[in-house]
């Protein structure tokens, strides 16, 4: 196996891709159905200011608001097999994939990044629902075996954010069987004594959510994002039943005992850096005064431990 | 008699002949018909070899769920003597869709993980068809625990749809659950064969499938997504679950091509459902082979090569 991976630069496309311009400059929250300017949105990191949705967010943009200062190495990933199966249902999935490259400026569903968060290095992998709904195909299975390769040979935490319908259709056979690599490449993690933090975002289903996503030390998920195995219209029709209110949504999880904490997408910097410092006994970088409450760690967001220290 | 496929229509009218000329003779009628018998029976053994020669996709995933296919339960009685089923996951419940316990193999002790679909209705429902909740995957984590600790090899059958879609399943962290059971099938330091006896049906199946060596019976199919879920996805339409099953390569022969798999077990002629006890006794030969093969190594190194060969695939497309 080859442990040794290569890093480049940022790609400039990369570097230079912005989100979809979209249509409209006004972009409707899905909640309240309020207009909201789109560069205020990527200004507040594609949440709602008002109504606190949490919107999609794209993969490099994650990057960019996770890592101090803006700052990460790319992390190389390598060239899979394109199309194996020859697969085509309307349309060739080699067309499909061109098509997904031209919108997003990405190779795959994943990005790899190294830097730091509050000046603790890490390995952050993120995915992108914008590239074909995220879907775990064997690129992505072998980006998320590289950032744990680099996490492994860096002896730093590997945080992934998980955002996916689940396995990529068009590389059927070949999808699944990404469910046993990830869970390798997690296990490589795990073993080497190093914390593995798991953040599940809108949405995360299918064979993400029952490989790698739900393989974490801990797991955090943003607010209401929807998360499960079987998507609910699968359910609905096995069932023939409407489902509960707020189903297979993250507060649901948090309820159920599947995920540790409910964390706004502007807290989840500090939130991973603080738990990642303590996990790998580094020292906090904060004076004691500010640094995370014991409520925040209990899972609280900071904006319910602000509201609760002030009632006190 | 048998319960046709459609596709083997040619076969079933020519055995109906047959039938209806050895009820002729059996009566004493006094006419001679055995050569006619004896003419029909090689037509149809040839329409047969012929018709199975060339399985479409579509054909096999119906073979491979032919309600008089061999079932996981069917192979335990075969094949395993001194069986003690274990039940619960020691969390919630029994779940019955997944068959497990330790037993003896050819004289040797062994731990057995299926999934059983059940035979008819009454068992079909206590199996709930083969489709899998998170307690018969704790529950299968719970026996692999204890086979390493005993240093029973294990092997496993898979024979699901794919693991149920339902509230309280995900309520219980169905894909936790699966993500566990996979997780433990690739860390077990015994050996660990899988046998696809069926329908190999996505994650579902994987959780008992990341194994040392996967084989697959020969009209077994092994896939991410079934025909009719995928031809609703991929085409909207529930109706093109052919085109999908086609286009999917979920053939045993299509996994081997790709090195998803390790081996192939030839079935008898017109399928595992026409002679279930010959299918069953090849399969159990290729399983003991396989056995014997990573009978030697040490938990180690089976752990490290079981990584290992899941991290190859697909790098040499």
């Amino acid at each position: 196996m080859n442990w040794i991976t290569n890093y480049v630069r940022p790609k400039i496309s990369s570097l230079l891709s912005k989100p979809e311009v979209p249509e409209n400059l006004w972009i409707k929250c899905p909640e309240t159905g309020e207009m909201v300017f789109h560069k205020d949105l990527e200004a507040n990191q594609w949440v709602v200011p008002s109504s606190g949705h949490h919107m999609r967010i794209r993969a490099g943009d994650r990057l960019k608001a996770f890592f101090d200062n803006g700052d990460y190495e790319a992390v190389d990933l390598p060239k899979v097999a394109a199309d194996p199966l020859k697969f085509r249902d309307e349309r060739r999935y080699t067309e499909r994939l061109k098509d997904s490259r031209a919108k997003t400026g990405m190779d795959d569903a994943l990005l790899v990044g190294t830097g730091t968060i509050e000046g603790l290095g890490i390995v952050a992998a993120v995915q992108d629902f914008a590239f074909m709904g995220g879907s775990l195909g064997m690129a992505a299975g072998e980006a998320i075996v590289t950032a744990a390769e680099t996490a492994v040979e860096r002896k730093a935490p590997l945080v992934l954010f998980a955002g996916s319908g689940g396995a990529r259709m068009q590389e059927g056979i070949l999808s699944l069987m990404q469910m046993a690599r990830t869970t390798v490449a997690v296990d490589m993690v795990k073993e080497a004594g190093l914390p593995y933090i798991v953040v599940l975002t809108n949405p995360t289903t299918g064979g993400v959510t029952a490989s790698y996503a739900m393989l974490g030390d801990v797991h955090i998920a943003e607010p209401g994002a929807l998360i499960g195995f079987a998507g609910p219209r699968v359910i609905e029709q096995t069932i023939r039943e409407k489902l509960p209110e707020g189903f297979q949504r993250s507060e649901y999880l948090l309820e159920h005992g599947m995920i540790d904490m409910v964390v706004h997408r502007h807290d989840l910097k500090h939130k991973i850096a603080s738990l990642l410092k303590v996990l790998t006994k580094s020292p906090s970088t904060l004076p004691q005064a500010e640094s995370t409450s014991h409520l925040e760690v209990m899972g609280l967001s900071a904006e319910e431990a602000r509201s609760s220290q002030a009632a006190e | 008699m048998h319960n046709y496929l459609d596709f083997e229509k040619p076969v079933a009218d020519l055995e109906g002949q047959i039938f209806e000329l050895k009820k002729l003779m059996d009566a004493g009628e006094g006419v001679d018909v055995r050569d006619e018998i004896q003419r029909l029976e090689k037509r149809s053994y040839d329409a047969l070899s012929d018709l199975y020669k060339k399985l479409t996709p579509w054909q096999k995933t119906l073979v491979a769920r032919h309600p008089d296919r061999p079932h996981c339960i069917d192979y335990l009685n075969r094949l395993v003597t001194d069986f003690t089923p274990l039940a619960g996951d020691r969390n919630f419940a029994e779940d019955h869709a997944i068959v497990a316990g330790f037993g003896r193999f050819r004289g040797e002790a062994v731990a057995v993980i299926g999934q059983e679909k059940g035979a008819d209705t009454q068992t079909r429902l206590k199996h709930n068809f083969g489709m899998a909740r998170p307690e018969g995957y704790r529950k299968a984590v719970r026996i692999m625990e204890m086979a390493e600790r005993f240093g029973i090899p294990v092997v496993t059958l898979v024979d699901t749809a794919g693991a149920y879609p339902g509230i309280g399943a995900e309520e219980r962290g169905q894909a936790e659950a699966i993500a566990r059971s996979t997780e433990a099938c690739l860390n077990l330091q015994v050996p660990l064969v899988a046998l696809v006896i069926g329908e190999g049906g996505s994650g579902g199946a994987i959780a008992l499938a990341a194994a040392s060596r996967v084989l697959m019976l020969e009209h077994a199919i092994y896939s991410v997504i079934s025909p009719e879920a995928g031809a609703s996805i991929l085409w909207r339409d529930a109706g093109r679950a052919k085109d999908v099953a086609q286009a999917m390569k979920i053939t045993a022969q299509d996994l081997k091509g790709f090195g998803v798999i390790d081996e192939i077990v030839p079935e008898p002629l017109g399928g595992a459902h026409r002679a279930p006890m010959d299918a069953i006794d090849t399969a159990g030969e290729r399983v003991a082979a396989n056995l014997a093969e990573l009978s030697g190594l040490d938990g180690a190194t089976l752990k490290q090569q079981r990584r290992e060969k899941f991290l190859a695939i697909g790098r040499n497309l």
